[in-house]
């Protein structure tokens, strides 16, 4: 694949995230603990990393990074960018 | 000796915790240090049981085994598939003989000691773990605190503690929380639990007014379950502070489960280590695994059968018997049920944040967990008989 910018990877991302927890409001709330909002639960938590996987080619293990390193719209790009 | 119940294991604790202060406000790491006292504890454990011991060796060294042999080829499936099975089977075979009354190759602690081989197992598959020393991994199932009952810690977090020295500062602030936790701990099981035990009286469906007998049945449940808390949750503090004590942060089993709000919530609050263990190993994987091939149409269908295959191991791993597989099945349709609901309804999307709602979900949430709690302890099994 060839190498996307933060742009891209942000805008798919951002897709996904509205996809899964069915609420826009993730565009604009970049920082709320997403568990904490009720927007993400263990089985959407299974859903985006299956999701992130077929779609970057990323693969996260359940336990591979705290939950607290990967709870908001922001942390989450990181985690992905930093693995591709 | 019993663990947390004999005046002999506190004695030797309060030594073992009294020369690792000693030793961490001096800076000196508690590693060695720790690693000898789990010796010496785990001698004192099982010398009343020989039989146990030579289990509780055997086991330490075919998971010691499986982990080296999977160490060495980490990417390899075939060499994870037998780690596993390998690591999985002193606990299968001493469950299954459980049912005759053989208890094979059982000892105590074998069940959170295989919890933690597993997570090791699969981690290392999972590229997380690249390897662990002998004396870290030996350490790590075997750390005397939480050997017999949790809670269960992760190995990735247990080793970087023990390699880790903490400033004076920082080592006193955790000792004196350490020794904090085992205080209210005791309070915990040996005040508290042992008063509620004295009135727990079970007793069969008696010859008085059905009202009557309801009642005291519903008592006993309520009383039960308290008593269960108390003691678990007392275990689980002292368990907690004496880890403190050695510079392992091992993490808390209880949040104050009885304000929980729904059964989803009681399981964040109730032996947390267990359910997050399992959530992670088998709800998470279970999940993904049916979402990559496809088993399920609806991602609600797929959540409701992991809950219900999740807490069936749940009880299956408490005890292969009637009561604690219908606690687990019980839980797992409760979970099932809960998530349908929540996803679902649109009653709940409208009132869940109303107080009203929340209190009377509470009420429900507790009535639920406390006839758990009398399927757990084989009350209600006891009472279906009796009829």
């Amino acid at each position: 694949m060839a190498k996307m910018t933060h742009e891209e990877l942000e805008e798919k991302m951002l897709d996904l995230l509205e996809e899964i927890t069915g609420d826009e409001a993730v565009r604009e709330q970049r920082d709320v603990d997403l568990f904490e909002e009720g927007l993400l639960d263990s089985m959407a938590a299974v859903e985006l990393l299956v999701d992130i996987e077929e779609e970057f080619g990323v693969s996260i293990a359940p336990t591979g990074v705290p939950r607290e390193e990967m709870n908001t719209v922001n942390l989450i790009i990181h985690q992905v960018e930093i693995r591709l | 000796m019993s663990f947390f119940a004999d005046p002999s294991f506190f004695v030797i604790t309060a030594l073992i915790v009294a020369i690792a202060a000693v030793l961490g406000l001096h800076q000196v790491s508690l590693r060695r240090f720790g690693m000898g006292a789990t010796l010496v504890m785990v001698l004192f454990l099982f010398c009343k049981t020989p039989g146990q011991g030579a289990a509780f060796v055997a086991f330490l060294a075919i998971a010691t085994l499986a982990a080296k042999f999977l160490f060495a080829r980490r990417d390899s499936k075939a060499r994870f598939w037998g780690a596993l099975a390998v690591t999985l089977a002193p606990l299968v075979v001493c469950k299954v003989s459980g049912i005759f009354e053989l208890n094979l190759l059982g000892f105590t602690g074998i069940s959170y000691l295989t919890f933690k081989a597993v997570q090791v197992v699969l981690e290392t598959h999972d590229g997380l773990i690249e390897e662990m020393g002998i004396g870290d991994y030996l350490y790590f199932l075997a750390f005397f605190p939480t050997i017999i009952s949790g809670p269960i810690d992760r190995s990735r977090r247990f080793v970087e503690d023990i390699h880790r020295t903490p400033s004076r500062d920082e080592y006193a602030g955790m000792l004196a929380r350490g020794i904090l936790l085992i205080g209210i701990g005791m309070v915990y099981k040996i005040v508290i639990a042992g008063i509620i035990h004295r009135y727990y009286n079970p007793a069969g469906w008696g010859s008085g007014p059905a009202g009557l007998e309801f009642l005291n049945q519903v008592g006993i449940a309520y009383l039960y379950g308290f008593y269960l808390f108390f003691d678990f949750a007392g275990y689980s503090l002292m368990a907690m502070g004496v880890s403190y004590c050695l510079g392992v942060r091992t993490p808390r089993n209880f949040r104050a489960p009885f304000i929980a709000l729904d059964i989803k919530d009681f399981w964040n609050r109730w032996h947390m280590t267990l359910s997050f263990w399992l959530r992670d190993f088998v709800f998470m994987r279970f999940a993904r695994f049916s979402m990559k091939h496809k088993l399920f149409k609806q991602r609600l269908h797929t959540a409701e059968c992991g809950f219900v295959i999740n807490m069936v191991l749940m009880g299956a791993w408490h005890g292969l018997t009637p009561s604690y597989l219908l606690y687990g099945l019980y839980h797992g349709v409760l979970l099932a049920a809960t998530e349908a609901f929540q996803k679902k309804s649109k009653f709940y999307k409208k009132h869940k944040g109303e107080r009203w709602y929340q209190v009377l979900s509470w009420l429900i949430t507790m009535q639920l967990v406390m006839f758990g709690f009398a399927l757990f302890s084989g009350q209600v099994l006891m009472l279906a008989k009796g009829v």
